[in-house]
C-alpha cells in the first residue's frame, strides 16, 4: 500500500458558465461533503472555482456546503478552454494534494478531466452515478439494488478508498471502479444524480485565492464565437422522453394538453395510430408497427390502450408509464407506472410536480 | 467443398443488410402502396457498385463472382422484394448480355454508365402473343441498309419506361423460326420507342412492369446485339444467369417474412403465452426453415458452378423452382401465423405473400424449370 | 495530407441483453462493431480525403486480433492503411493506458496532420481516451465537433455543448473527436470490401511502438474495475396509489424523484 498521506482533502471542480455555477456544482459540493464526513479525520469539502470576477459565486458555494473555495481567478480564465484551465487545474492538484476530486460530467467536465489526468497519470472513472468511501453504505447498495455478489466484502472494513460506481455498456452493466495505486482519485459525476444541501445563507468558509501562471502563449484553441441555440428538434427516435397520445384523449384538442406536457418535462410528442387516423395528428409523430420504433428512456403512454402495432413500437422502452380511465387494457398492464385515472386530472399534476434540471 | 462464407461475402451481407433496413425498409410499404420506382435508393446501390458487381473492373464493374451477388440480391430481397428484381434484372438481363455478346465498342459504350448505376437496364423479350413460348415473337426488325426499324410490342417488361437502355428481340427473319430471331440494344428516348402504360400487379409493385411499343422505331446498324439470328439463344443463356438471382429474390423474401414471424410469435400472446410456446406452429416454423436452408445450398451451388465455369441450366431451373415454390409455401404460412395481423397492410408479410407469387411465373415459369430439369433428368 | 483515425470495435449494445437469472450480459451472438462515433470519426476523415486526394487515412486501433474484421471494414469504406495494436502486454488496460499505447502508435506512423477519434465508445463510454492521446501527443484537443473544416493550415471546429455551441479555431495537428451530428458516415462499397477482405492488416506489438511496458497494461492501470454487476431486474410494474389525481400524481413523481429517474 502506498503512502498517500500527504493527500488531503475532497475538491470539486466547481464549474461555472457565463459567472453562473452550474447545477452539479452544487450537487458536488453536496455530496463532497458526505465523502468528507465518511473519509472523517479533518478532511474538508473544498470548491475549486476557476473564472473571471467570479467572487459572487463564492458565498453561494459556502452557503451550499463548501469549507474551503479555492479561487482561480484571471482574464484568461473567463472563458473555458482546455490549455487554460488544465493548467491551472494541474498546478493547483500539485501544490495542494488533494486526495479526490470531482467533477460534473458536462460537455467540459468530460473535455477537462481526462486531459488532467493524462497530465497527473492518475485514475478517472467517468459518469459516476455514486460514489462511496464508507463500505457499510456500499454494501447495502449492493444488496438493495444490485445483482452483485457480497463475498470478499466486510462491513467493517474501514478503508478510506473511493469506490466509484457508473454504467458501462449502454447502461447494461454497472462497475465499481477504484484508484488504488495514484493520487488524486478522480471522477466525473453525472448532474441530476447527486443530491445538493439545503442553502444555508450566511454560511461561510475559508477562501483560498491560488495564484495562477498562465499566459497567452499557453492557450492554443482561439474561440471564435459562443452561440446559446434554441433547443433542436428532437426526432422520436432520438427523444429521452416521450408524451404520447391516444384515443383516450378524446378529440384533437387533447394534443394541446401532451404538448404541454412534453414541453414541460423536456419530450418529444408520439401518438398511436388511433389518433393519426382520427386526424388528431400528423403521422410523424406516430409510435408504432406503421409509425416509428422507438426506445425512450420515459414513455407516457396517454390514453393509449396498448393495441399490439404500438407495443410492437414502443415495448423496449426503459421506463413505461400509463395514465388510462381502463386499468385492464393492455398498456396497463405492460407498465412499469400504472396510473388509473382521468388523464386530463392527472397530467397537470404530474406536471405541476416536476422539476426539470436544465443546463444551467 | 467449404460451406462456410468468405470474408468478403460477410462484409458485402454485413452492408446490404445495414443499407437495406436503413435506407429501404422505412420506404418499403410507401412504394408498394403508391406502385413507385424508387429512384433514391437505386441510385445510391449503383453508388456502392451493386448495380454491376458481378462483372471487371475493367468496364466499372466491382468484380465479384456472382455467388457473392447472388448474396446481395438475396440480402436486399429479405427486405423489399422490388429492390430485388429491379437490381437483378438490371444485371443479369441487361448488363450480361452486353457484357457477354456485345463488341467491344458495345461494351465500351453502355457498360460504364451501366455498371456504375448511372443508367438502368432493361430486358425486352415478351410479348402479348410470346410468353413461354417466346418463338411466337411478333416484332419484327427491318434491314433498312444502314439502320434497323423496329415494329411491334412487348409486355410485363421490368423497368419499362424507366430504364435507359434495353436489349430488345426481334424477328429478322420469319422463315427461321426461333433462329430468326435478333437482339438489340435500344436507348430511351429513340423516336418511335415509347413506354405507354404500367401494369398494376400484385406484388413487387416498386419495380415497374410496363408494355413497350416499337413504332418505326430506327436504330443504328451497331445496335445489333451479337450475331443476326442468335438472338433466341442470347435471349435463353440471359434468362438461364436471371434464374439465379429470381431464386435468390425468392429466397430472401421467404427468409425476410420468416424472420419477421419469428418475432412476431415471440411477442403474441394468446390464451396466457406467446405463440412460440405452441406446438403446432412451432413445428411448422421448423418445418418452413428447413425447406428455406434447403433451398439455399440449391441456390448456392448452382451459382457456385456457373463460377466454376459450368452453366448448368438444369442445376439454375432446380434453384428457381426450389427457391420460389419455398417463397410461395413460407409467406403463405407467414401470414397465417401473424392471423388477422397477417392481412392487414400494418405488417410486411402481407406485401412479402404478395411479392412472392411472381417469383413462379417470371424469367421462366416453374413449369419450365421441369421442363428443363426433364431435359438433363432423362437425357 | 495524413490522417489518422482512432477506431474501435465493440459489441452492439445497443442490442445487448442482460441474462436474467444470472444477472450477467448475453454476450454471444451480439455482433461487433465499428463504434458508431469512430465511424463518425473516419466518415470526417474521408471526407477531408475526398477534399484533397493524395491523401492518406490511417486507422488505428488497440484490440484483439478480431478486431483485424472492423479494420478491414474502414479499408471497405475507404481508408488506405490500418494499424492493430496487438500485445499480451496491453490486455486489461484501462483508458490511460490505452492512450499511452495508441499515442506511441500513432507516434511511430509519424508526421500527421489531423487526429480524429470518436467521442466514446458504446462500451466503455467514458470519452477519456481521445483528450489522453492528445495529451500524450502535446497536441491540442477539441471534443464534442458537430462540424469540421479546414482553413489553411488550422482547423474550424463547431464544438457542442448542452445549450448551444462554441466555434473554435487551432492550429494542426490537434485531437478532434466527433460526434453522431458530424456527419453521416457511408456504407462500405463492393470494391472496397474486395479490397478490405484481401488487405493485410498491419499488427504492431508493444515493442514495435516503443512504448514503455509500465505504461500500459492491467497492472499498469490507475483504474481497475473493483466489482461489475447488473441492476435488479424491473419487476412487474406498479399501480400507483391515491385517492384523487394529485395524490397519484403526488405519489408517481415522488417515487421517479427518490429512484432519480429524474
Amino acid at each position: 500500500m502506498k503512502d498517500f498521506s500527504e493527500y488531503k482533502n475532497v475538491w470539486v471542480f466547481a464549474e461555472q458558465r457565463r459567472g453562473k455555477l452550474m447545477n452539479v456544482a452544487y450537487e458536488l459540493v453536496g455530496r463532497g461533503k458526505g465523502l468528507a464526513e465518511e473519509i472523517g479525520g479533518d478532511t474538508k469539502i473544498c470548491a475549486v472555482l476557476i473564472g473571471n470576477k467570479v467572487d459572487h459565486l463564492v458565498d453561494e458555494l459556502y452557503e451550499y456546503g463548501a469549507d474551503v473555495v479555492y479561487v482561480l481567478q484571471d482574464e484568461l480564465l473567463e472563458q473555458y478552454t482546455t490549455d487554460a484551465y488544465a493548467k491551472v487545474m494541474t498546478d493547483a492538484i500539485n501544490e495542494y494534494k488533494p486526495e479526490i476530486v470531482i467533477y460534473g460530467a458536462t460537455h467540459i467536465g468530460r473535455d477537462l478531466a481526462p486531459r488532467i489526468a493524462a497530465r497527473l497519470n492518475t485514475g478517472l472513472t467517468a459518469d459516476c452515478t455514486r460514489l462511496d468511501v464508507n463500505v457499510a453504505n456500499y454494501i447495502d447498495y449492493l444488496e438493495t439494488y444490485t445483482t452483485a455478489s457480497l463475498t470478499g466484502l466486510d462491513r467493517n472494513d474501514d478503508s478510506k478508498g473511493l469506490k466509484q460506481t457508473r454504467p458501462a455498456f449502454g447502461g447494461n452493466l454497472m462497475a465499481t471502479i477504484v484508484t488504488p495505486n495514484t493520487r488524486p482519485q478522480m471522477s466525473t459525476v453525472r448532474p441530476g444524480v447527486m443530491d445538493k444541501r439545503e442553502r444555508i445563507p450566511g454560511a461561510k468558509g475559508e477562501r483560498i485565492d491560488v495564484k495562477v501562471s498562465i499566459k497567452k502563449e499557453d492557450i492554443n484553441v482561439e474561440i471564435l464565437e459562443v452561440v446559446k441555440a434554441a433547443k433542436e428538434m428532437v426526432s422520436l427516435t432520438d427523444a429521452t422522453i416521450i408524451c404520447s397520445g391516444g384515443r383516450g384523449l378524446g378529440d384533437a384538442s387533447g394534443f394541446e394538453l401532451i404538448r404541454a406536457f412534453a414541453d414541460k418535462v423536456g419530450g418529444v410528442v408520439g401518438a398511436s395510430r388511433a389518433a393519426v387516423d382520427a386526424g388528431w395528428i400528423e403521422q410523424s409523430h406516430q409510435v408504432g408497427q406503421t409509425g416509428t420504433t422507438v426506445k425512450p428512456h420515459i414513455y407516457f403512454a396517454c390514453g393509449i390502450s396498448g393495441a399490439i402495432q404500438h407495443l410492437a413500437g414502443m415495448q423496449t422502452s426503459d421506463i413505461i408509464v400509463a395514465i388510462n380511465k381502463d386499468p385492464d387494457c393492455p398498456m396497463m398492464h405492460l407498465a412499469d407506472y400504472a396510473i388509473e385515472g382521468d388523464l386530463k386530472k392527472v397530467i397537470p399534476e404530474i406536471m405541476a410536480l416536476w422539476d426539470v434540471e436544465e443546463a444551467e | 467443398m467449404d460451406f462456410t462464407y468468405s470474408r468478403e461475402q460477410q462484409m458485402v451481407k454485413k452492408m446490404l443488410k445495414e443499407f437495406a433496413e436503413t435506407e429501404i425498409e422505412p420506404i418499403s410499404a410507401e412504394i408498394d402502396e403508391k406502385a413507385e420506382y424508387p429512384y433514391e435508393t437505386v441510385a445510391k446501390l449503383g453508388e456502392l457498385g451493386v448495380m454491376g458487381m458481378p462483372f471487371p473492373e475493367e468496364y466499372g464493374g466491382a468484380g465479384t463472382d456472382y455467388l457473392t451477388y447472388i448474396m446481395a440480391v438475396e440480402e436486399i430481397s429479405k427486405v423489399d422484394a422490388s429492390h430485388g428484381v429491379i437490381v437483378q434484372t438490371h444485371n443479369a438481363l441487361c448488363c450480361w448480355p452486353i457484357f457477354t455478346y456485345g463488341t467491344e465498342e458495345q461494351k465500351r459504350k453502355f457498360l460504364p454508365d451501366l455498371l456504375s448505376g448511372k443508367k438502368l437496364g432493361a430486358f425486352g423479350l415478351t410479348e402479348p402473343n410470346a410468353g413461354t413460348d417466346a418463338a411466337g415473337t411478333q416484332t419484327k426488325a427491318t434491314d433498312a441498309g444502314d439502320h434497323w426499324i423496329i415494329n411491334g410490342s412487348k409486355i410485363f417488361i421490368s423497368g419499362g419506361g424507366i430504364a435507359d437502355v434495353y436489349v430488345i428481340f426481334a424477328m429478322t427473319d420469319k422463315s427461321k423460326g426461333t433462329r430468326g430471331i435478333s437482339a438489340f440494344i435500344i436507348e430511351k428516348g429513340t423516336p418511335g420507342f415509347t413506354a405507354p402504360k404500367h401494369e398494376n400487379k400484385m406484388g413487387i409493385r416498386g419495380s415497374i412492369a410496363a408494355e413497350l411499343v416499337f413504332e418505326d422505331c430506327c436504330i443504328p446498324k451497331e445496335n445489333l446485339l451479337g450475331e443476326q439470328g442468335k438472338g433466341f439463344k442470347i435471349a435463353m443463356s440471359a434468362l438461364n444467369v436471371g434464374r439465379l438471382g429470381i431464386a435468390a429474390q425468392a429466397l430472401g423474401i421467404a427468409q425476410g417474412a420468416f424472420d419477421k414471424t419469428v418475432a412476431y410469435m415471440k411477442q403474441r400472446k394468446q390464451f396466457g403465452k406467446s405463440l412460440d410456446k405452441f406446438q403446432g406452429p412451432a413445428f411448422e416454423m421448423a418445418e418452413m426453415k428447413t425447406r428455406i436452408d434447403g433451398s439455399r445450398y440449391l441456390l448456392y451451388d448452382a451459382a457456385n458452378r456457373r463460377d466454376r465455369g459450368d452453366e448448368n441450366p438444369a442445376a439454375a431451373a432446380e434453384a428457381k423452382l426450389a427457391c420460389s415454390e419455398t417463397a410461395m409455401y413460407v409467406t403463405t404460412k407467414a401470414v397465417q401465423f401473424h392471423g388477422g395481423y397477417g392481412y392487414i397492410k400494418d405488417y410486411p408479410v402481407e406485401r412479402m405473400f404478395r411479392d412472392a407469387k411472381i417469383t413462379e411465373i417470371y424469367e421462366g415459369t416453374s413449369e419450365v424449370m421441369k421442363m428443363v430439369m426433364d431435359g438433363d433428368i432423362f437425357k | 495530407m495524413k490522417l489518422v483515425v482512432c477506431v474501435k470495435q465493440v459489441p452492439n449494445t445497443n442490442v445487448i441483453q442482460i441474462n436474467p437469472e444470472t444477472g450477467t450480459l448475453i454476450r454471444e451472438g451480439v455482433p461487433s462493431i465499428l463504434n458508431p462515433d469512430d465511424a463518425n470519426a473516419l466518415e470526417e476523415a474521408l471526407k477531408v480525403k475526398d477534399a484533397n486526394p493524395g491523401s492518406i487515412v490511417t486507422v488505428i486501433t488497440m484490440g484483439p486480433p478480431q478486431a483485424k474484421e472492423m479494420l478491414q471494414e474502414c479499408i471497405a469504406m475507404g481508408a488506405d492503411d490500418a494499424i492493430l495494436l496487438s500485445d499480451r502486454a496491453l490486455g486489461g488496460s484501462d483508458t490511460w493506458a490505452t492512450s499511452n499505447a495508441v499515442a506511441a502508435g500513432i507516434r511511430k506512423i509519424g508526421d500527421y496532420d489531423m487526429i480524429f477519434a470518436g467521442r466514446q465508445a458504446i462500451d466503455g463510454d467514458t470519452a477519456q481516451v481521445g483528450p489522453q492521446i492528445a495529451e500524450k501527443l502535446g497536441v491540442p484537443q477539441i471534443t464534442y465537433a458537430k462540424e469540421f473544416t479546414i482553413e489553411g493550415d488550422c482547423v474550424i471546429v463547431k464544438r457542442a455543448l448542452e445549450d448551444g455551441y462554441e466555434r473554435l479555431k487551432v492550429k494542426m495537428p490537434c485531437v478532434v473527436t466527433a460526434i453522431k451530428e458530424l456527419n453521416t458516415p457511408r456504407y462500405m462499397t463492393i470494391r472496397g470490401i474486395l479490397k478490405g477482405a484481401k488487405q493485410e492488416i498491419k499488427v504492431w506489438s508493444a515493442d514495435d511502438i516503443g512504448v514503455d511496458k509500465e505504461t500500459v497494461g492491467l497492472k499498469a492501470s490507475p483504474t481497475n474495475v473493483f466489482k461489475s454487476f447488473t441492476p435488479k431486474p424491473k419487476g412487474a410494474g406498479i399501480t400507483v396509489e391515491g385517492d384523487t389525481p394529485k395524490e397519484k400524481a403526488a405519489n408517481f413523481v415522488a417515487d421517479l424523484k427518490a429512484k432519480h429517474i429524474i
